[in-house]
C-alpha cells in the first residue's frame, strides 16, 4: 500500500516535471537551445498567480489563464530580445545568454518581492482527499494528473494535426526549407516559446499547490529536474519529455520513502548519468542519420 | 517574368557573385549551367532571399523583391526546389505536400494541385503515409518537386534536380520537368549536368567563378565549342 501511495505521489510530481520538460524540449527542438530561463518562468508564474489570487482576490479559474498569458508573452519577449539576435551566432552564445536571462529574472524578482519566501494560499482541492478502496489519494494529485494528461494529449494532437503544429515540426527540421514553403519562421518560433511558457505557468500553479512557498529561486530545482527529464527522454522529442517527467517523479518519490529523502536528487541525477552512458540520445532519441 | 540585374553577393570578404544579370520570360525553361562552385546555388538562394545581397535588383512578375522576406515569395508564385531536395524527413509524404501548400487558402484548388502532383508522380501517391526520410533519392527528388508544385508556382526554380540520381531517373525527372513546363509553369533550372539541362531548355546562361560568361539559345550552346569542351566532355 505504501508502494502504491508513493507511486501515486511520484506520478503527481512527475506530471508537473513533464509539463515543464515539454517547454525545454519544444524550444530545443526548434532552435536547438537549452533555455535555462525556462525554470524561472515557473517562478514568474508562481508570483503572478500569487498576486492575482491574494492581492486581487481572483478565483483560480481566472487567475490561471491570466498567468498563462503573462508567461507566454514573457517567453516570447525573452526569445525576441535575447535569443533571436543570436540565432546565427555560435550556439554557446545563446546558451550563455539564457543563463544570463535566468539570473536577470531571479534578481528582478528579488528586487520586487524580496528574497523572503511567501506562502501560497491553500485551496479546497489541496486539502481534500478521496479514499479509493483503502488507498487515500489527495484530490490535488488527481487534479494535477488529470490536467497534465489532458494538456499533454492536447499538445501532441496540436503538433501532429494542426497546420501550425506541422509548421513547427517543419521549422525544427529545416528552417531554410520551411521558409521556402512560406512558413514564417519567426512567428513559428514565437508560438513555440508561448506554448512552452504557458505550460510552465500551469506547472507553476500546480507546483505551488503541492509545495506552497514562493521565492525568487524556486524555479531552479523544478527547472533542473524537468530539464533532466527532457534529456532523459531524448531532448527535442515530446513523448520523451513526458515519459522522462514521470520517471523522474517516480524515482524521486520512491527514493524518498525507501532510501532517504536526502538521496532523492542524487538518484535522479544518477539515473540521467546512466541513461547518458547507455544511450546518449535519451530514451526515445534517435541517432542522427540522414539519407543523402 | 523574372529579371536579375547586376546582382552582387559576398560571403564575408569573398565576392561570390559578380554583376549577375539575366532574365526568364514567361513560359520558358531557362538553365544556368556551370561547374561546382560557379555560384549557381548562390544565385537561387539570393533570389529566394535566403542569403543577403550586396547590390542589384531582382524583379519578379513586375514586383521589386528587394525588401520581401523569404517566406512571402511563395505566395507571389516564386517557388524553389532546393539543392539536396531538403524534404522534411520526419514528416510523411502527405505532410510534406501539405507544407508545400502552406500558404494556399482554397481547399478545392489545393485538392486539384494534389491530384496534378499525383498524376506527375504516381509513386508519391503509393507512398503517401510513409516518412519522407525512408524514400529513395529519386523519390525524395519527386517529393521535393511535388511539394513545390503544391504552391501552384508561376516560376519554379530547381537546384540540381539530377544530383545523385541514376541516369534513368535523371531522364525521368527531366521529362517531368518538361511536362510541368508544358502545363504552364515557367522553369529556371540550375544544373551541373549541362547536356541534360541544355537538351530541354530554351535558353541558357553559362557561369564561371561567379560571372556569366556566355548566354544564348540552348541549342546553340549545345554545339558551342567552348561549352562542349568545358562542360560536355568532348
Amino acid at each position: 500500500m505504501l508502494f502504491l501511495n508513493q507511486l501515486i505521489n511520484g506520478l503527481h510530481i512527475g506530471s508537473i516535471y513533464a509539463l515543464i520538460a515539454l517547454g525545454y524540449t519544444m524550444v530545443y527542438g526548434i532552435v536547438k537551445l537549452i533555455n535555462f530561463a525556462h525554470g524561472d518562468i515557473i517562478m514568474v508564474g508562481a508570483y503572478v498567480s500569487l498576486l492575482l489570487i491574494t492581492n486581487s482576490g481572483l478565483p483560480y479559474y481566472l487567475a490561471i489563464p491570466i498567468t498563462m498569458v503573462f508567461c507566454a508573452v514573457l517567453g516570447v519577449l525573452i526569445e525576441r530580445l535575447a535569443y533571436k539576435p543570436l540565432r546565427s551566432a555560435p550556439r554557446i552564445s545563446a546558451l550563455i545568454t539564457a543563463i544570463g536571462v535566468s539570473m536577470f529574472l531571479q534578481n528582478l524578482a528579488q528586487l520586487i518581492f524580496s528574497a523572503t519566501p511567501k506562502p501560497y494560499p491553500s485551496t479546497v482541492i489541496s486539502t481534500r482527499s478521496l479514499s479509493l478502496g483503502g488507498l487515500t489519494v489527495n484530490l490535488l494529485t488527481l487534479v494535477t494528473l488529470g490536467v497534465s494528461i489532458v494538456l499533454m494529449f492536447g499538445l501532441s494532437a496540436f503538433v501532429r494535426f494542426t497546420k501550425t503544429g506541422k509548421a513547427m515540426r517543419a521549422v525544427s527540421e529545416d528552417m531554410g526549407a520551411s521558409q521556402l514553403m512560406g512558413i514564417n519562421v519567426n512567428n513559428t518560433i514565437s508560438i513555440t516559446f508561448a506554448i512552452g511558457s504557458a505550460l510552465a505557468a500551469i506547472g507553476a500553479v500546480l507546483y505551488c499547490m503541492a509545495y506552497p512557498l514562493v521565492s525568487p529561486t524556486m524555479g531552479s530545482l523544478p527547472g533542473l529536474k524537468a530539464f533532466i527529464a527532457a534529456v532523459f527522454g531524448g531532448i527535442g522529442i515530446l513523448p520523451g519529455a513526458m515519459i522522462g517527467g514521470f520517471v523522474m517523479g517516480i524515482a524521486e518519490s520512491l527514493t524518498k520513502s525507501y532510501i532517504s529523502s536526502q538521496m532523492s536528487d542524487a538518484v535522479v541525477y544518477g539515473i540521467l548519468i546512466i541513461m547518458l552512458l547507455v544511450k546518449p540520445t535519451g530514451l526515445l532519441g534517435k541517432r542522427a542519420s540522414e539519407k543523402v | 517574368m523574372l529579371s536579375v540585374e547586376n546582382l552582387n553577393v559576398y560571403y564575408g570578404a569573398i565576392h561570390a557573385l559578380h554583376d549577375i544579370s539575366f532574365h526568364v520570360n514567361t513560359g520558358e525553361i531557362v538553365t544556368l549551367i556551370g561547374a561546382n562552385g560557379a555560384g549557381k546555388t548562390s544565385i537561387l538562394q539570393s533570389i529566394s532571399a535566403l542569403i543577403p545581397r550586396r547590390s542589384g535588383a531582382i524583379t519578379f512578375d513586375g514586383k521589386d523583391l528587394s525588401h520581401i522576406p523569404a517566406h512571402r515569395l511563395i505566395s507571389m508564385g516564386l517557388t524553389q526546389v532546393p539543392e539536396g531536395r531538403r524534404v522534411f524527413a520526419t514528416m510523411t509524404v502527405m505532410e510534406n505536400l501539405e507544407m508545400g501548400a502552406y500558404t494556399r487558402r482554397s481547399r478545392t484548388e489545393t485538392q486539384q494541385d494534389l491530384d496534378m502532383v499525383f498524376a506527375h508522380f504516381p509513386r508519391l501517391k503509393e507512398r503517401m503515409k510513409q516518412y519522407a526520410g525512408t524514400l529513395s533519392g529519386g523519390e525524395q527528388q519527386m517529393l521535393a518537386m511535388g511539394r513545390a508544385l503544391m504552391s501552384h508556382p508561376k516560376l519554379l526554380m530547381m537546384d540540381e534536380p539530377s544530383m545523385g540520381l541514376s541516369p534513368i531517373l535523371v531522364q525521368e525527372i527531366f521529362s517531368i520537368i518538361q511536362e510541368i513546363n508544358k502545363s504552364g509553369t515557367t522553369v529556371l533550372l540550375v544544373e551541373q549536368n549541362a547536356h541534360m539541362a541544355l537538351s530541354i531548355a530554351n535558353r541558357a546562361y553559362v557561369l564561371e567563378t561567379g560571372k556569366i560568361i556566355k548566354e544564348g539559345d540552348a541549342d546553340a550552346l549545345l554545339s558551342d565549342d567552348d561549352v562542349r569542351r568545358a562542360y560536355l566532355g568532348n
